[in-house]
């Protein structure tokens, strides 16, 4: 009852009947095109300059960037933050590509692999692209990939790629509907930073609900 | 809630005393905008952006019914639930429906402006369930058994002081006036609740046509606590939001975040698509949208549909004088400022709502910062001129108007009178110049002085200087 009255009240608005097929597809057209609309010129420099630009934005919005050489120094890398914070569990994520490092290193801190839990104090997953025109990083969920590893722990560790950074958000839309072809993931994040919240007299603090720190470990 | 538009003199004359909302507005007036105006020179294109904006809603605005239908066939492919609601009654019964057959007890909320508009939580509360508000400011709102006064700063009308006494006498803590303390308390009591909820109710900023998905935009990380933790899903949202692609999405977020709060981009946009699948470890088995329509689709191709383009942005709210003297309670329903005084009357009715459009003076700042180009005060003249033909206007204004426009059509005699006035004023004025007292303007000389007008009026100006030949 609803949807037909407000569809019929809208198309009595614009004036029109029942679009025919031929018209609905027309206007659908533009859905399969995904067409993109005005591109901002600062993300679409050379790869470098792209990278760079990255680095800036995402300390800009205040995450801690790590610059590493490659993914074999990430375990020693993890566990001397983990270290430093003081903090003695780490929850991972199980992707294939951070399973097959060396993390015998990461003793004495204890790895979990699970769903992340209230009180959990640091997890560390895999992004899936970093976009340099705000610094922001695309995670998605999977089996391997909990939502809640983004969200629930006080610190959340990030690794990313160097090859997978580009410049603008229309590229990542690109590689993500890639992924599987006709579904996105149940979440797709976009993150720049760590959580926060001006509610209180307009004065920014850090740490609302989400991660208090997010540090990112960029490879390569 | 109660509805107190029609006492809206009455509350701006309550406001404009107020030392502690005065004092809070000053947190509005000296930091949205220049934030906002530091955002837009970092990117040049961000006007260009504005004009696509614009007409980009345009063309969803004119396509509306064939995208919703899109949006819906994408959310159901993805094992997702839309419900369709004409009211706020039947959106209220669909969502407690919802809740009732998942056996319910407390529903964690993220923000949003339409389970205000619906209200929604005293009609939760009203039948066993809990809502718990997991939004900083929405929180303490709650706790206080208060309403947003602004659409994206809900909590701006209140000072640290409130808020630390609000915490003292709800946490059982030491009382505290560092605003960091304050969160981290609101964080750890919420903690639970997140993780306890049967439901996580949000809103949503757009909705995706293509993918059948709806994208939240938060600094906090609530909302999506919300989405994640409990079993069921339900986002509650309107049908103006449905935009037709990711890469259009984009073109919204990137002037959304740099208008309200001026950052270059707000922390979490996150997109929920359908329910979780099989292999997910995480997040609500079930995935319902409920897509509230309460008088918008009566404003596509009426006088108000450049309304409709309305992102949510606060930006007209965080320009607008009145707004800045008179805080967001004042305006007496859910949505203030200028889009609300285009919004409201639509509704609730002209007849609650006509002070508000009224409540302007017109400097046109809303429309200049707004990121989709509503010309709100052409809609405000528009509530204005509705509430004229409906003789709703108060008789002594109606009165004022007519005598105007009967010597407004008889330009001699308007000339006479004003010369005749003119004069007067000036003997009122001395040889200052100011007129300190001046009967039925009162409202004007009570509080300032009044200028005596120049010796000349224009007329008598504008035809010397064509003697003059200029």
């Amino acid at each position: 009852m609803s949807k037909a009255d407000i569809l019929n009240t809208i198309r009595r608005g614009l004036g029109r009947g029942l679009p025919s097929d031929a018209e609905r597809q027309q206007v659908l057209a533009r859905i399969t095109r995904h067409e993109r609309n005005l591109i901002p010129m600062r993300g679409q420099g050379s790869e470098s300059e792209v990278q760079a630009l990255f680095i800036e934005m995402a300390k800009e919005a205040a995450a801690e960037v790590i610059e590493l050489p490659s993914l074999q120094a990430l375990p020693g890398a993890v566990r001397e933050w983990l270290q430093t914070a003081n903090i003695p569990d780490l929850v991972m994520a199980s992707d294939e590509e951070l399973k097959s490092l060396d993390w015998t290193e990461l003793h004495p801190i204890v790895q979990h692999e699970r769903v992340a839990l209230a009180g959990d104090l640091a997890s560390l997953t895999l992004a899936f692209m970093g976009i340099a025109e705000t610094g922001t990083l695309m995670l998605y969920s999977r089996k391997e990939s909990p939502t809640t590893l983004n969200f629930l722990p006080d610190n959340h560790l990030v690794v990313l790629k160097r090859q997978d950074i580009v410049g603008v958000y229309e590229e990542a839309w690109a590689r993500v509907r890639a992924l599987s072809p006709g579904q996105l993931p149940r979440t797709v994040n976009m993150i720049t930073g760590p959580s926060r919240s001006a509610d209180i007299e307009q004065r920014l603090q850090m740490g609302a609900h989400g991660p208090r720190a997010l540090t990112i470990f960029l490879i390569g | 809630m109660q509805i107190t538009s029609p006492q809206f003199k009455e509350n701006a004359r309550i406001a404009l005393t107020d030392v502690g909302l005065q004092k809070a507005l000053g947190n509005v007036k000296n930091g949205f905008p220049q934030k906002r105006a530091n955002a837009v020179k970092r990117l040049p294109e961000f006007d260009q952006l504005r004009d696509q904006g614009r007409d980009l809603k345009n063309h969803i605005i004119a396509n509306l019914d064939i995208y919703l239908e899109e949006f819906e066939a994408n959310v159901i492919k993805n094992g997702g639930h839309v419900h369709w609601c004409r009211t706020s009654e039947d959106a209220r019964q669909t969502i407690l429906k919802i809740c009732q057959d998942k056996g319910a007890k407390t529903v964690t909320k993220g923000k949003s402006m339409v389970t205000e508009e619906i209200n929604l939580n005293e009609y939760l509360e009203a039948n066993g369930i809990t809502p718990v508000e997991t939004d900083l400011g929405e929180y303490i709102l709650q706790l206080r058994g208060e309403h947003p006064s602004h659409i994206i700063a809900p909590a701006i009308h209140l000072n640290l002081e409130d808020v630390s006494e609000t915490f003292h006498a709800h946490h059982h803590k030491p009382k505290s006036m560092d605003p960091a303390v304050l969160m981290q308390e609101a964080r750890e009591e919420l903690r639970a609740r997140f993780v306890a909820a049967d439901v996580g109710i949000t809103g949503a900023n757009f909705l995706v046509a293509e993918t059948g998905s709806s994208i939240i935009v938060t600094n906090e990380g609530n909302g999506d606590l919300t989405q994640t933790l409990p079993k069921t899903h339900i986002v509650v949202t309107s049908i103006e939001k449905v935009v037709p692609t990711l890469e259009d999405m984009t073109l919204f977020l990137r002037l959304l975040a740099r208008s309200a709060t001026g950052q270059e981009f707000t922390v979490y946009n996150t997109l929920s698509t359908g329910p979780k699948r099989p292999e997910d470890q995480d997040g609500p088995e079930d995935y319902h949208v409920v897509l509230v329509d309460n008088g918008r689709s009566d404003m596509v191709g009426g006088e108000l549909q450049e309304m409709l383009r309305c992102i949510r942005c606060a930006a007209c709210m965080n320009h607008c004088p009145v707004y800045g003297s008179i805080g967001g309670h004042s305006y007496g329903w859910v949505y203030p400022g200028p889009m609300g005084s285009v919004l409201t009357p639509q509704m609730i009715g002209i007849e609650k709502a006509a002070l508000l459009p009224n409540a302007s003076t017109f400097c046109g700042k809303c429309e200049s910062v707004c990121p989709v180009h509503i010309p709100l005060p052409k809609l405000m003249r528009h509530w204005r001129k509705n509430e004229f033909e409906r003789h709703l206007t108060p008789k002594a204004a109606r009165w004022g108007i007519k005598t105007w426009a009967f010597f407004a059509k008889r330009p001699t005699l308007y000339r006479l009178l004003s010369q005749t006035s003119n004069r007067m004023l000036r003997l009122l004025g001395g040889k200052k110049g100011r007129i300190h007292k001046l009967p039925v303007v009162s409202g004007w000389t009570d509080h300032r002085e009044m200028p005596a007008p120049s010796s000349k009026t224009f007329m008598q100006q504008w035809n010397e200087k064509q003697k003059a030949g200029h």
